[in-house]
């Protein structure tokens, strides 16, 4: 346990690492000096390289390399320009509504997915199993950002049930976690499905079956149990995927996320606030990996997380 | 659908085999569908006349069905007048270039790192690993988006934003496969023969990548037609006079109330693209999977 968790922590020290070197990188290669960018067509020169000195962008590329990495260490990011403050601020700001709109999407995923991988599962092979497996297919295919439109189209414009963009009510969360949820739901009734059915053959559960018990209980006891673990790992495994699905999710219903804070810092070039919304989403992807496969090994005790061999 | 999927997926058990053959016509719908498009997408922009920058004023937010001074605008007009069918027509060949772009330099940068990693073992293969553990860890989508957008516009800039975390379901397939193949006795027998290292791989090794590769490969163009849409939709990316479906659904929003053709049709068009290749894929998936140890 205590090897696999350092090994886990290294490797999430080493993603965090590459993903810091990765965008600081990119932004080294964007087009555009950051200074100029930053002031605007009407500053004079001196004014430009003023900031471009206080940004320590004058220094050799090695040096703003190494004392960015110690900055990151420190977890300051600097200001952001556009919003006159420190950027990890503006990132924690947003970060709550993030949260709620994944955990959201997450139980909407995990309760569709699992009611349609146990209507399949139950009986492979029939019409009702074929009905949901091409259902689940089509969620799993369909763009959710043109989806979330869709939904504006008809829930917020048509019938005018719920509001089409921001946020702040719970009305206002249906619409982006259900559009958010999709993908997840149909990953999550796909695994499911498929742990049911191989289940349903087994030898445990003619047992059961045998000895009395309602098909039902079957299900619940027997069933289910076995099935879930290939649905948290996946589940686990997709989380991250997740977090990049609401980013585009969140720009499509204004939602007051990291994610749409995320697509517009990139627009404005604000890089302060790119890099700090980077390394939390970061964060939370490998805080999030570590948790599933802990929960995982809890919940099969055939898995050990233990040094291989 | 997605590498797990290919990673984790049972053998085919043999009973099936007999039932594939007999005769289901609709197994053939996807395909057809893909090659719908691919015509379109080769020869629909010889054949419609569209000029992405061109405004026509008097024509714009027409219905389904209008006519206009090109003719009938079946799929109506957008907020310029410009025609919906021929937006679509030269959106497909932009989806189908990124995405067979991206596809092709995942598969070969993957299929080549995996396939060392797997067979040299040791430093390249930790390197590898580590690098797959770190781009496993970073959602791939937001990799691209931050790439995309700093970067400036272009195709190239998309192909490449893209391709940065792509490669990684193919090195990771590839790795697994030529890590169990290379126990196999052909090539015990190659080695003993005194055939050459690079030799050993290209040609008793690598073949049998294929089939599994192929099945990635097309996953991977239906996730990569969507990524693209899903930045152009964000208006990250292609530069404006490059057409693309994710832009026309992105273009349509503010007219969503009065003119839904515009974001509905090229949705549609990208639904049914990326369901019918998801299809062909689950069903390559199916057929060339094999349990590796």
């Amino acid at each position: 346990m205590t090897y696999y968790l350092v090994k886990r922590l290294a490797i999430g020290l080493l993603t965090i690492w590459g993903v810091v070197t990765a965008v600081f990188v990119v932004i080294r290669f964007a087009p555009g000096d950051q200074a100029t960018v930053a002031l605007g067509p009407d500053a004079t020169v001196e004014q430009v390289e003023a900031l471009r000195h206080s940004l320590g962008l004058d220094r050799p590329l090695l040096v703003q390399y190494f004392s960015y990495l110690g900055d990151v260490a420190a977890l300051d990011f600097g200001e952001s320009y556009r919003y006159g403050r420190p950027a990890m601020q503006a990132v924690l700001e947003r970060f709550p509504a993030t949260v709620t709109l994944t955990l959201t999407a997450t139980v909407i995923a995990l309760i569709a997915g699992l009611l349609l991988g146990v209507l399949a599962g139950q009986r492979p092979g029939s019409l009702l199993d074929r009905a949901v497996s091409t259902f689940t297919l089509g969620l799993q295919a369909v763009p959710p950002f043109w989806v979330g439109i869709m939904f504006i189209l008809v829930f917020a414009l048509q019938f005018r049930m719920l509001p089409s963009a921001g946020g702040g009510s719970p009305a206002h969360l249906v619409l982006p976690a259900v559009t958010l949820s999709i993908p997840f739901t149909a990953l999550v009734a796909r695994i499911s499905r498929s742990g049911i059915a191989e289940a349903m053959g087994e030898a445990y559960v003619q047992t059961a079956r045998s000895k009395g018990l309602t098909e039902r209980s079957v299900l619940s006891g027997h069933v289910l149990k076995n099935s879930l673990i290939p649905v948290v790992t996946v589940v686990g495994l997709q989380l991250g995927n997740l977090l990049g699905g609401a980013v585009v999710i969140e720009t499509v219903f204004a939602w007051p996320g990291l994610g749409s804070l995320l697509v517009s810092a990139v627009g404005n070039r604000d890089f302060a606030v790119v890099q700090a919304a980077t390394v939390l989403i970061a964060l939370c992807v490998i805080v999030l990996n570590l948790t599933a496969d802990i929960v995982n090994a809890k919940l099969d005790p055939r898995i050990r997380l233990e040094a291989p061999r | 659908m997605t590498q797990a999927d290919l990673l984790g997926a049972d053998p085919v058990p043999d009973v099936e085999a007999p039932t594939r053959r007999r005769k289901r016509p609709l197994a053939a719908v996807p395909y057809v569908i893909i090659g719908v498009y691919l015509l379109a997408a080769i020869i629909g922009p010889l054949l419609i006349d569209y000029d992405p920058v061109r405004t026509e004023v008097t024509e714009r937010l027409l219905p389904p069905g209008s006519q206009t001074s090109t003719g009938t605008a079946w799929l109506g007009t957008d907020a310029v007048g410009r025609d919906m069918l021929a937006q679509i027509v030269y959106g497909a060949r932009t989806s189908f270039i990124i995405g067979i772009a991206v596809v092709g330099v995942c598969g070969t940068v993957g299929v080549a790192l995996g396939a060392l990693a797997g067979y040299l073992r040791g430093l390249s293969d930790a390197v590898v690993s580590r690098l797959i553990d770190i781009l496993m860890a970073f959602p791939g989508i937001l990799l691209a988006i931050i790439i995309a957008g700093i970067l400036g516009r272009g195709m190239h800039v998309v192909i490449i934003a893209l391709s940065v975390g792509g490669w990684v379901g193919f090195a990771r397939l590839s790795r697994s496969i030529t890590m169990s193949t290379r126990e196999r006795d052909w090539v015990d027998a190659a080695r003993i023969m005194g055939v050459s290292k690079p030799a050993t791989l290209a040609r008793h090794i690598v073949p049998f990548l294929a089939g599994s590769v192929i099945a990635l490969a097309t996953i991977e163009l239906a996730s990569a037609i969507l990524a693209e849409a899903a930045l152009s939709f964000l208006g990250l990316g292609l530069p404006p006079d490059v057409v693309s479906w994710g832009q026309s659904i992105a273009n349509g929003r503010e007219y969503l109330e009065t003119a839904w053709w515009i974001t509905v049709f090229p949705g549609i068009a990208l639904t049914i693209l990326v369901i019918s290749i998801g299809l062909a894929g689950d069903r390559l998936t199916r057929r060339y999977t094999r349990k590796r140890d």
